[in-house]
């Protein structure tokens, strides 16, 4: 990371410890500097903040409102709290739902192991599903030569919209439908081996949390992904 | 209809959008619609191209707005409204001859391509269900027997009906031509503009603090502070922005549609006005795309204004205040009302809430400070100046003063919009719309629409003041009161609130996305089966808890009240059952 180190200006408290604060940073930049551990699922260091996946909720002090820490800038005096109750459990809850709906058997999945959702499912205690489990059989997109997009797997984080835009610039993928019918999509929602935009980079697949953004050809687990790509392709971008 | 498009048709469209920025797309994609009746890949491409939209995003938006087509559609659409009020009102049987004679289900289209059919939520126009728009044509009170004269297009056109008084927001509706400037100025028209225009902007907004405004779009924040700190806020007149949100989607709301469709002016002087106060050179008003009768007298209206010297430079001779509105149309969104989804839709976006703060005020509309009020709000504030502040107080109660709008639907008598000072008992205001008609007994009212709670018949002697809301936990909200008499099946109508709200969640976080559709799922299976399973009950309240509590925005925080306070009143609704 290149980020210069600044002057502290904001002192404030997460989880009762004193931590010091520069302009503009988040509650999760700073809590993870101090080694606070706060769970998130759409957050993506390096692309824009979508505050959409609900698991970094915080509490403030002297505020009813449940704040993405992602998206909440560190002010002097605050006091932050990471680990209530209460959040516990909506952290559950909201897993719950998710694990619930479109298909995540991770027993068949290529990416079992190695799955933010399913660290995630560990790290909060979900082991079995609550709800009743959807199960919809969605398509899977294998026209593209290098990657495969099984919706099934897809937990809507838009991390790969967002790189696909903001660090590659190809803009190839979006998101189409309303509620629960969102997909992604490539272009005007084609087939991604015919988009004319993608110019294969295969940046969406290495930052896909989930089994949902593959490459071609692995089997059961197998599927790695390289979580320090984004850093590399970002020095790569600035040199 | 499957063929290639002509796409000469297109040409001189694009040639006039030619240079426009992305803020153009929900006007342009409108536009093209109405030359194919939908849109089709080519013609997709080639509005990707005019304003430099990423292809992905000009399908996203095309498939996030209910209006927007992508798949061959009549150039006639014909859409029925499915909501809880009209269904009170008999609409079913409607709909069934309709789809009887049609031959055709919702989402359908005829072999010859001819019509477009459709169900859809609730269209804003309550007080005469049955209701229904043929293109752009609204229709009302409709039975089985006006099937032919509905298609036909010979049946007669509804008008609002408005009650009560003071009228001090409705005077003129009803009684101007809505799209003649003089007329309007021999109502009275722009005299308060002229009196604003006399104080300085802090005495306006100061008067309007003292008038102790709510916004009457839902979120009751105090008025004269939301403009106080938009005229605060660091940036020039050409870079803020006072926003009319026109968007009235709310199952049971129809308030605003009767100044907007009767009185376009009185909306145009107020938002001058708000302008002036805040110091902002950007007028906008967004108004749903099940409005089009409204729509186009705002577009008239604007145009002539405009023409007159009432929006521009130097408005009635006032040096340095420079004011000018556009008018957008939406295109079926529920979530395009929140106010920043509805900055987003202008932009020309899917329509995502953003996580406040930081909040519109500072940055709002292109991340600029930006007020944004309910069509009634601003036409308070023009009240409070029109007839003094110390009139103003007079109305009403002291922590509620002047009126309110209220929507009287479902089973009264006489339903219509009712425009009453602060005070009246829920109870009085039922009886004042002709009371349930028959010897029939209140069962429940609905109140603040499908965001609200339900009230039962022992709870409606309470005031409708803000301050009686507050203390006995209901909302007063967009004003919706809701009449559900004995007859009235309430299993039926928490399905149509679940559906209602998992058709509009927008999809962006987790808890509300996945949340609308379970807890429909649930009201589904508590409809058809008479019950539902204790797992069922419990989860209900899980995801409704879940949503609450943790959804990012309005919407999925209020998906879960209506049906929460429904199961706390009445459990025998979703007991347990054997089956
Ligand atoms: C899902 C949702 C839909 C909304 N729809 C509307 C609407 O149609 N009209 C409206 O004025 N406010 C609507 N609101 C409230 C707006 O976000 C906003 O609070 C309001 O426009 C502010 O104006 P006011 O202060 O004058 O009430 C909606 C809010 C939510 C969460
Ligand atoms: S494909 Fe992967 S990265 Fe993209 S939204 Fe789905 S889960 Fe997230
Ligand atoms: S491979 Fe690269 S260009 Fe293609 S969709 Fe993924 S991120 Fe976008
Ligand atoms: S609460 Fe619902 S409507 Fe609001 S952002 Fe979340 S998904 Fe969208
Ligand atoms: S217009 Fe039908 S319920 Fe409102």
């Amino acid at each position: 990371m290149k980020r210069q180190a600044n002057v502290r200006i904001k002192t404030l408290k997460i989880d009762g410890i004193d931590v010091g604060a520069r302009e503009g940073e988040t509650i999760l930049e700073l809590a993870r500097e101090n080694g606070i551990h706060i769970p998130t699922l759409c957050h993506l260091d390096g692309v824009s903040d979508w505050g959409g996946c609900r698991l970094c909720l915080i509490e403030i002090k002297g505020s009813n409102r449940l704040v993405p820490a992602c998206m909440a800038q560190a002010e002097e005096g605050m006091e932050v709290f990471t680990k209530t109750p209460r959040l516990v459990t909506y952290r559950k809850m909201i897993l719950d739902l998710l694990l619930s709906e479109r298909n995540h058997v991770c027993a068949v999945c290529v990416s079992n192991g190695h799955c933010d959702l399913q660290s995630m499912a560990q790290e909060l205690g979900n082991t079995h599903v609550g709800l009743p489990y959807l199960n919809p059989s969605l398509p899977v997109d294998a026209t593209h030569p290098y990657f495969i997009m099984d919706h099934n797997r897809c937990i809507l984080c838009q991390r790969c919209v967002r790189v696909c835009r903001e660090i590659e610039g190809a803009q190839t993928k979006g998101a189409m439908g309303r509620g629960i019918e969102v997909r992604i999509i490539h272009d005007l929602n084609e087939p991604w081996g015919q988009s004319l935009t993608c110019t294969s980079c295969g940046k969406c697949v290495q930052v896909c949390p989930t089994g949902a953004l593959l490459q071609r050809g692995k089997a059961v687990g197998e599927m790695v992904k390289r979580r320090d790509f984004l850093p590399y392709l970002q020095m790569m971008r600035e040199d | 209809m499957n063929n290639f498009p002509d796409l000469t048709l297109l040409t001189p469209l694009l040639e006039r959008y030619n240079g426009r920025s992305r803020e153009a797309l929900l006007p342009l994609l409108h536009e093209a619609q109405a030359l194919y009746g939908w849109l089709p890949r080519e013609v997709q491409e080639a509005v990707s191209r005019t304003l430099r939209v990423p292809l992905a995003d000009v399908h996203g938006v095309i498939e996030f707005y209910t209006m927007f087509y992508n798949k061959p559609t009549s150039r006639r659409v014909i859409r029925v409204c499915d909501d809880i009020a009209c269904r009170l009102r008999g609409s079913a049987d409607f709909i069934a001859a309709l789809e009887a004679r049609l031959g055709l289900r919702s989402g359908e289209t005829s072999s010859d391509g001819s019509v477009t059919y459709e169900r859809v939520p609730c269209l804003g126009m309550c007080e005469h269900g049955p209701n229904a728009l043929h293109n752009d044509d609204p229709a009302g009170n409709l039975t089985p027997a006006d099937v032919d004269n509905f298609l036909a297009r010979a049946h007669p056109e509804p008008r609002i009906q408005k009650h009560g008084g003071p009228l001090l927001k409705l005077a003129r509706a009803g009684k101007v031509i809505p799209w003649s400037l003089s007329d309007y100025e021999q109502h009275g028209g722009y005299t308060t503009l002229r009196k604003a225009l006399a104080m300085t902007p802090e005495a306006i907004i100061a008067t309007i603090e003292a008038s102790k405004i709510l916004g009457r779009g839902g979120a009751m924040f105090p008025t004269g502070l939301k403009w106080r700190f938009t005229r605060n806020a660091p940036g020039t007149p050409a870079e803020k922005h006072v926003i009319a949100n026109a968007d009235e989607s709310e199952p049971g709301t129809f308030k605003d549609r009767g100044l907007l469709e009767e009185d376009p002016f009185g909306l145009i002087e107020a938002m001058t006005i708000a302008a002036y106060a805040i110091g902002a050179e950007n007028g906008w008003i967004f108004v749903r795309g099940e409005y089009p009768r409204a729509y186009r007298r705002l577009a008239t209206a604007v145009a002539r204004a405009r023409q007159a010297g009432y929006l521009g430079h130097n408005i009635l001779g006032k040096e340095d205040f420079h004011f000018d509105i556009q008018v957008r149309l939406g295109a079926g969104a529920y979530i395009c009302g929140e106010e920043t989804a509805l900055f987003e839709a202008i932009e020309g976006k899917r329509g995502f809430p953003r996580i406040k703060p930081p909040f519109p005020t500072t940055h709002g509309l292109f991340q600029q400070p930006t007020t944004i009020n309910n069509v009634e709000t601003l036409m308070a504030a023009m009240a409070v100046l029109t007839i003094g502040l110390e009139e103003w107080l007079k109305i009403g109660t002291p922590d509620s003063p002047g009126t309110k709008w209220f929507c009287l639907s479902g089973h009264v008598a006489k339903p219509g919009v009712y425009e009453l000072p602060f005070g009246l008992t829920i109870r009085e205001l039922i009886e004042l719309a002709g009371g349930v008609p028959g010897d029939r007994q209140i069962q429940a009212v609905l109140m603040g629409g499908a965001a609200g709670v339900f009230l039962p018949p022992d709870r409606l002697d309470l005031p409708l003041t803000y301050e009686s809301a507050k203390a006995n936990n209901f909302p007063i909200g967009s004003g919706v009161v809701m009449v559900f008499d004995e007859t009235a099946d309430m299993r039926y109508a928490l399905y149509q609130l679940a559906h209602f709200f998992a058709h509009e969640s927008c999809g962006k976080c987790y808890p509300c996305q996945l949340g609308t559709q379970r807890q429909l799922e649930i009201l589904q299976r508590v409809l058809h089966n008479g019950g539902s399973t204790p797992a069922d009950k419990a989860a209900l309240e899980d995801v409704g808890f879940a949503m609450t509590h943790t959804s990012l925005c309005g919407l999925g925080q209020t998906a879960a009240t209506a049906v929460l306070s429904a199961t706390q009143l009445w459990p025998e609704l979703i007991v347990a059952n054997q089956r």
